[in-house]
């Protein structure tokens, strides 16, 4: 699909120090670069999500290097443990450069 | 002695693929909605009990349709309600314009394709009714039949009419179609001259090479296809298997694969449109 579209599920709501899960769905082609072109031949350039990271007020708090082999759609599901209330920030990073991202506040209690 | 090791032996093969495959038991929810995916066949089905595709693959894979999040095809069903309110064609009109919610007036519409159009005087896909609609209403350009636009379409139609039981009419009009269908179900064709019924009606939970054979349901299409990492339509898949036979397939949208669809949508009377789901 031509658009490349994030998307997360984040819980509105957890408590201090209870690990909560985090899906991330980002559509994305992740085109590999090893495939041809079937009508010219040529090799179709690679286009990818290199990196996620998701950074909790400003702090890394999961990151990831992604190569070729991962699949189209990305799919990422990580858990956290939080103390404090605050926004979470998840940032992709493609091939080109441009940074696909989406911000999620969490209230702590 | 010999013969009971010898059935020991085979007893464990069958237990470790069991195994590797999927749960038989499990049961597909969705966000608390329960789809059938398992009934007994009518008397006079050729099957003596209908299952879904879902059935056959394995546990990750079903996990992943049973949360809409995960499930990647729902990228798609979005994609196509943003272009259901998108102005298309001469008219600037969009599919909402007249149409109004999807959810109200797409309702159940996935579950009963293909139909007799009455106009064209012709069998409709859901596609071609897509299109149709395109042309005639919005004065715009038909979609290819496996485009991004056609397939999101598609799913978000097929969407509207999840968990409904598939029901289709193939009497009338659609008779002859009917009886086409299952004239090309049961046709030997290719180098390995095999028809479907080989592979989907008497080895169905059986694998050929790597491949779980199902039963070739289409109650879940367009699905998101991990292998094809992405989405494709009933005549994508409908040609895949005319590939692996090595028989010449027939066209995307020819009335050969629209009379197939019929008859295989008729076979699976009963069970919930899962659209869009995901396969392997």
């Amino acid at each position: 699909m031509a658009k490349i579209k994030p998307r997360v599920k984040v819980p509105k709501k957890a408590k201090a120090g209870e690990a909560i899960t985090i899906k991330t769905l980002i559509s994305h082609p992740m085109e590999s670069g090893q495939r041809k072109d079937r009508k010219t031949g040529e090799l179709i350039p690679r286009k990818i999500i290199n990196k996620f990271v998701a950074k909790y007020n400003g702090t890394d708090v999961f990151w990831m290097d992604m190569e070729p082999a991962v699949a189209a759609n990305p799919y990422v599901e990580f858990s956290v443990k939080l103390t404090e209330s605050g926004t979470m920030r998840f940032e992709w990073t493609d091939d080109d450069g441009s940074v696909y991202d989406i911000e999620k506040k969490i209230s702590v209690a | 002695m010999k013969k009971l090791l010898a059935m020991g032996v085979i007893g464990l093969f069958a237990a470790t693929a069991n195994v590797a495959l999927a749960d038989e038991d499990a049961e597909l929810v969705v966000d608390g909605q329960a789809f059938v995916t398992k009934l007994d066949a009518p008397a006079d089905s050729p099957l003596s009990e209908i299952l879904s595709g879902w059935r056959f693959r394995n546990d990750e894979t079903q996990e992943l349709q049973t949360d809409d999040f995960e499930n990647p095809a729902m990228i798609f069903a979005e994609y196509g309600e943003e272009l259901w309110e998108t102005a298309d064609g001469a008219d600037g009109k969009s599919c909402a314009d007249c149409h109004g919610d999807a959810a109200e007036s797409m309702k159940g519409l996935r579950a009963s394709m293909p139909k007799w159009h009455d106009g064209k005087k012709t069998l409709f896909a859901l596609e071609d009714h897509i299109n149709w609609s395109r042309e005639e209403h919005q004065k715009a350009k038909p979609w290819k039949w496996e485009s991004q636009e056609m397939l999101a379409m598609t799913a978000y139609i097929g969407l509207q009419s999840r968990g409904m039981p598939v029901k289709v009419k193939v009497d009338g009009p659609a008779a002859d179609w009917w009886k086409r269908g299952e004239e090309l179900y049961y046709t030997r064709v290719g180098q390995l001259d095999m028809s479907c019924a080989h592979c989907h009606e008497n080895n169905y939970g059986n694998m050929i090479r790597a491949d779980h054979l199902s039963q070739g349901q289409i109650n879940g299409f367009p699905v998101y296809r991990l292998k094809w990492q992405g989405m494709g339509s009933i005549h994508r898949r409908f040609k895949g298997c005319m590939d692996n036979i090595r028989a010449t397939p027939f066209k995307r949208g020819s009335d050969e694969f629209t009379a197939l669809e019929l008859y295989l949508a008729s076979r699976g009377e009963g069970l919930s449109v899962e659209t869009p789901a995901l396969r392997n």
